[in-house]
């Protein structure tokens, strides 16, 4: 990267807004950045709605999974997990394991990942092997040649156990005299994917905080002092990721190299973790994710099971699948972790707030992150803020992040008070929001809510005659906009006119393989599909994780940059044979000519054939954030202002049964520049779906008595399914902020925040009820309803 | 799972020769692939049922519709003489599950099929139905579990198709090494109280080889209807199947199985007593659906299937009541 700057103007303000217009912003960015592009609608790729490139091969099955990967000799793994909640084993015999036919390795974990460690050992009695504190968690693992003999083996590891109380109740953990789960304080480090939290936070039994943030003056003076407060108090359940391709890996130990195919977020991360662990150089591992059956943020590290499959290969000396089945996946691999949150904001009459206090305790299992306090902190402007928040220890499954760490519980609470509070204040949802919130996105996005579905359809609370009664309910998200600069990317051009692109980037199955072919089709003047995208490779230049909705903000800028360079290359070289200065041709519609004279272009194609060199190479990386950041830790970058969007839903309530079901869902977002409308619009629905599912369905049931989980499986565990998916209309708009050489930013997070709040919202307005308690099963509303009745 | 061997049987003869508690048959497979990898079943053997002729007609005699056990109830669900005579057993059969499960399962296997249960189901808890001292539901998660007859055992019956099947007075054709015999599916079910550790009275070596049902009296009409948190692939949280026959506006006799509620198909014959002799209407309805809930001893968390249920059983009834 240059370190002469150039001062340039770029795109500011959304597409078509009436209170927000495009105009242009002036940034100085290094030098030997590509031109600032224009809005989308003077673009030919970006922007267009463009089919995923692997469509094809994922319908037609030609697509390669982690859990399609097959080598040649590979054995088959099988975790061993604990049936017990809490227990100090004290020994473990592999014999029988080991003599059972087809066994080739049996490895007992030394070290369990995941979850919070104590930060006095000498708290505890001394264990030849982790204490087991979640039922499910592993144990050991077992390679054999074939998965029926993997099973039956793991069965014969012979584990004593001395079984020690434990707590599986997030209420029952807190009372004074709760078996603990931790026998002192204990820490979790905080993590890129999210989970995890602050050192040195106090503890009591298994109560962990408060993690404290305040804003302002004394927050009860002024919700004491204002007009009008709501005070509530909110439950939501336990998710669990449930993926549609669980964690798994092969690992391949060969001479001294380590090649793992995994199905995960982060390429990177995983080769960092396995370098560490086995004490390799990076050189020596490889990781590879060519196709992704979905992540939600529990799919970053090497895992138990990723560390247990390397060393099992290296034990059997040949390679080792070990791919978790949906039980595994339930018990032991991360969730999104339960909250009771005490919500009280303050008003003025006219709206304005006057303070903000959450106080709010959840689990996270055995491990640490279930603050919710996201939406809180950023979502509307309030002098005076205060959050409180406590991580309860249980002998469950420690979370991980998972898609938009505490931002559903936390909006399903945030927004149903502000709905709670408008009422109060005889305002309307919309128009109380408007007054509290800042942001221009948002502001554009109920502006085009109201108009589609919100006016014609909003009415009284309860108004409907007869037993199905139907309401619309709105609630919004905000995300941040984080970007990482460790963000490679290489552009070849070949002499054949063959383009393609390399990157460890993975697509977790979002389309970022579209949506780099795009941008460096955009750069080139060629199509989507006349690049070839190659990523998901360690051997490639780094990537990025993909986590936090950073992947499209971090890479695409790198794509684009490396994809300019080439051109640049390729320009240089054919000018003399153009007849034009490099610096006039332009590469546009398949074609290259000089720039005043289109009447002398050529083939894209013929252009390359001119080129001196078989091949033109060039790499790039993401630059720093134009016009500065708002926060900068090593190579990752917050960036200035975030990403959201507003939904609207309207469900029906048979109040007679207590069902719930979403009619329709308006969402609109925005996420910068979208790159891939067609692929955005897929997220959203996908976010969506899943927040139906957290909202009306999900649910972790633990046995109080074994600790044990009662559904983990997808037929308990209920997932929404095809008849749950309501009508989604999906609305995107544009906003350019002039931060990167693409302006692009994320979607998949701040899709699913609001989904569950809408539809709680859209409940009330439909039966006068409110739901303050997550899933909202018929039993739950049928009994809100019930209390409303006796009142 | 554990090893075991495989047979394509060619008769029903050489089914029930083989037959044994190691010995089982395989219809669909769709609740024996989860026993055996839930491990709560361990034969060394899979009798193949599929490759046995003869298993999978819809016949319609003379005496009434004649169904083979290894009918799908995809099948089940779209036969016109099903659909236009017994209309609450094809919709019982066309709201099981899911589509792709609906095409593999049997009917015989749906009848058959052991509780979902998630005590039962999960191998290393030892319940009274797998020989354990107690219900591990009567003092655990138990929010989908019985609310009638659950004294010793809160499981409830699976099956969909057996609430129809039962309403609509059907007969089970059953052979085993011995010979043939008939048994009213009224009679077919086993509660707790006489067996805990099964659902019904097939022995180890038989065979349901038909269901057979009578030709409903003129003037008869049926209707099923369920409810559930979700409506793909979920089980339901109350269940009902009801028939009735009637001259003129007046109910002669009617018959409501209630089904997810109780460890059998649950006859709710106080309900019957008031709809016979009386025009189905809203009233009447509401009075059954009522007396529906008799007997009633719901547990810790499922109190709220009850007023489901009271919903879903008039709504049924009066389904039934203005189709002809």
């Amino acid at each position: 990267m240059s370190d002469e700057t150039v001062t340039v103007r770029l795109p500011s303000g959304i597409a078509g807004s009436p209170d927000n217009p495009l105009k242009d912003v002036e940034r100085t960015i290094p030098a030997d950045e590509p031109p600032p592009l224009p809005p989308n609608a003077d673009l030919t790729v970006i922007g267009k709605p463009t089919p995923r490139l692997d469509g094809r091969a994922k319908v037609t099955g030609q697509a390669r999974y982690t859990s399609d990967v097959s080598l040649p000799g590979m054995l088959y793994g099988r975790l061993v997990r604990s049936p017990h909640a809490h227990a100090r084993v004290r020994s473990i015999d592999i014999t029988a394991a080991q003599k059972y036919p087809g066994v080739r390795a049996v490895h007992v974990v030394e070290y369990l990942r995941g979850g919070a460690v104590l930060r006095d050992k000498s708290k505890e009695v001394p264990s030849a092997y982790p204490m087991v504190r979640y039922a499910g968690q592993p144990i050991a693992a077992v390679a054999a040649a074939t998965p029926d003999a993997a099973d039956e083996a793991a069965r014969l590891v012979k584990i004593d156990y001395e079984l020690l109380p434990f707590v599986v109740d997030l209420d029952e953990a807190m009372k004074p005299g709760a078996p603990l789960v931790f026998p002192g304080p204990a820490d979790q480090a905080a993590s890129a994917g999210g989970g995890g939290g602050a050192a040195d936070v106090p503890q009591t039994g298994n109560v962990r905080g408060p993690a404290r943030t305040t804003k302002g003056s004394d927050v009860e003076a002024a919700l004491k002092a204002a007009d009008v407060s709501v005070d509530m108090t909110f439950r939501t359940q336990v998710q669990t990721h449930s993926a549609l391709e669980t964690h798994g890996v092969v690992a391949d130990w060969k001479d001294g190299q380590l090649t793992v195919y995994a199905s995960t977020q982060g390429t990177h991360t995983v080769q960092d973790e396995l370098a560490t662990v086995f004490d390799l150089k990076k050189s020596q591992v490889r990781v590879i994710t060519e196709f992704m059956g979905g992540g939600f943020g529990a799919k970053f590290g090497a895992g138990n099971f990723g560390v247990l499959a390397a060393h099992l290969s290296k034990k059997a000396g040949t390679p080792v699948r070990l791919m978790l089945d949906r039980k595994d996946e339930h018990l032991g691999v991360g969730n999104r972790p339960s909250s009771v949150q005490r919500l009280r904001i303050g008003a003025n009459k006219d709206g304005t707030l006057t303070a903000i206090h959450l106080e709010s305790h959840g689990t996270a299992g055995t491990g640490v992150g279930a603050g919710t306090s996201g939406p809180a902190k950023n979502m509307y402007v309030a002098p005076n803020l205060l959050t409180e928040e406590y991580d309860v220890f249980t002998n469950a499954g420690p979370a991980a992040a998972f898609r938009a760490p505490g931002h559903p519980q936390g909006c399903f609470a945030l927004e149903q008070a502000i709905d709670a509070l408008a009422e109060k204040l005889g305002m309307d949802a919309m128009a109380l929001r408007d007054k509290i919130d800042e942001s221009a996105a948002r502001r554009e996005e109920r502006r085009i809510a109201a108009k589609e579905l919100w006016t014609s359809r909003r009415q009284k609370p309860g108004s409907d005659p007869g037993p199905i009664k139907v309401g619309v309910g709105m609630a919004q998200s905000v995300w941040y906009r984080f970007a990482d600069l460790d963000a490679t990317c290489e552009v070849r051009i070949s002499r054949d006119g063959a383009v393609e692109i390399y990157s460890a980037v993975q697509d977790i199955g979002t389309g970022i393989r579209t949506a780099l072919a795009q941008v460096v089709a955009e750069e080139l003047g060629l199509r989507a599909q006349d690049v070839a995208v190659r990523i998901g490779d360690t051997i490639y230049p780094t990537g990025t994780a993909s986590g936090g909705s950073k992947t499209t903000g971090s890479i695409s800028p790198a794509a684009r940059n490396a994809a300019y360079g080439a051109k640049r290359q390729l320009f240089e070289q054919v000018a003399t044979a153009l007849g034009s200065p490099a610096k006039n041709l332009v590469a546009k519609d398949g074609k290259v000519f000089p720039k005043d004279e289109p009447s002398r272009a050529i083939a894209f194609r013929a252009a390359c054939a001119k080129l001196r060199t078989e091949q033109i190479v060039t790499r790039a990386s993401r630059s720093d954030e134009y016009g500065g950041a708002e926060k900068a830790v090593g190579r990752s970058r917050t960036g200035i202002g975030g990403y959201g969007g507003v939904q609207v839903a309207e469900v029906s309530v048979d109040t007679e049964t207590g069902i719930v079901k979403v009619k329709r869902v308006l969402a609109v977002h925005d996420c910068g520049r979208p790159l891939n409308p067609l692929g955005i619009t897929s997220q959203i629905h996908g976010g969506i779906i899943q927040g139906i599912s957290y909202a009306l369905y999900e649910d972790r049931v633990l046995d109080r008595r074994t600790g044990r989980m009662l559904n983990a499986n997808l037929e308990q565990y209920k997932i929404a399914g095809a008849r749950e998916v309501p009508p989604i209309d999906v609305r995107l708009i544009e906003e350019y902020r002039g931060r990167s050489s693409t302006d692009a930013g994320g979607i998949g997070e701040p899709a699913t925040i609001p989904t569950c709040a809408a539809i709680a919202n859209a409940l009330y307005n439909a039966t006068g009820v409110r739901l303050l308690e997550l899933p909202m099963t018929p039993a739950r509303v049928l009994a809100a309803l019930h209390q409303k009745g006796t009142r | 799972m554990k090893p075991l061997t495989w047979t394509n049987a060619q008769s029903i003869g050489e089914v029930v020769a083989q037959l044994s508690p190691d010995v089982v048959a395989k219809a669909g497979g769709v609740d024996l692939m989860d026993l055996l990898k839930e491990q709560l079943v361990e034969p060394q053997r899979l009798v193949n049922l599929r490759t046995v002729r003869g298993l999978d007609g819809i016949i319609d005699a003379r005496d009434g519709v004649r169904i083979g056990p290894l009918v799908t109830l995809a099948r089940l669900a779209a036969d016109p003489t099903i659909r236009r005579r017994h209309a609450a057993l094809a919709d019982a059969a066309g709201s099981a599950a899911t589509p792709q499960i609906r095409n593999m399962a049997t009917v015989g296997g749906n009848l058959l099929q052991r509780p979902r249960c998630w005590y039962f189901r999960a191998a290393e808890m030892v319940c009274r139905k797998k020989g354990g001292g107690q219900c591990l539901a009567h003092d655990g998660e138990n929010a989908y579990h019985a609310v009638f007859d659950n004294q010793r055992c809160a499981a409830p019956h699976p099956s969909s198709t057996a609430c129809a099947l039962l309403a609509l007075g059907a007969r089970l054709a059953i052979t085993s090494p011995a010979g043939a015999r008939e048994v009213p599916l009224e009679a077919f079910f086993t509660t707790p109280e006489v067996d805990v550790r099964r659902e019904n009275a097939l022995a180890a070596n038989e065979l349901v080889t038909e269901i057979r049902l009578p030709v409903p009296a003129p003037g008869t009409t049926s209707a099923y209807g369920k409810l559930g948190e979700k409506e793909s692939s979920d089980w339901p949280i109350v269940e009902v199947a009801v028939l009735l026959e009637r001259e003129g506006a007046t109910c002669k006799r009617a018959s409501i199985v209630l089904g997810a509620v109780a460890p059998t198909p649950h006859r709710a014959r106080a309900a019957e007593k008031i709809l016979e002799g009386r025009a189905i209407d809203e009233e009447t309805a509401r009075r059954a659906a009522h007396a529906a809930l008799e007997g009633a001893t719901p547990l810790a968390q499922n109190a709220y299937k009850l007023p489901l249920l009271e919903v879903l059983v008039r709504r049924t009834i009066l389904a039934a009541g203005s189709t002809t």
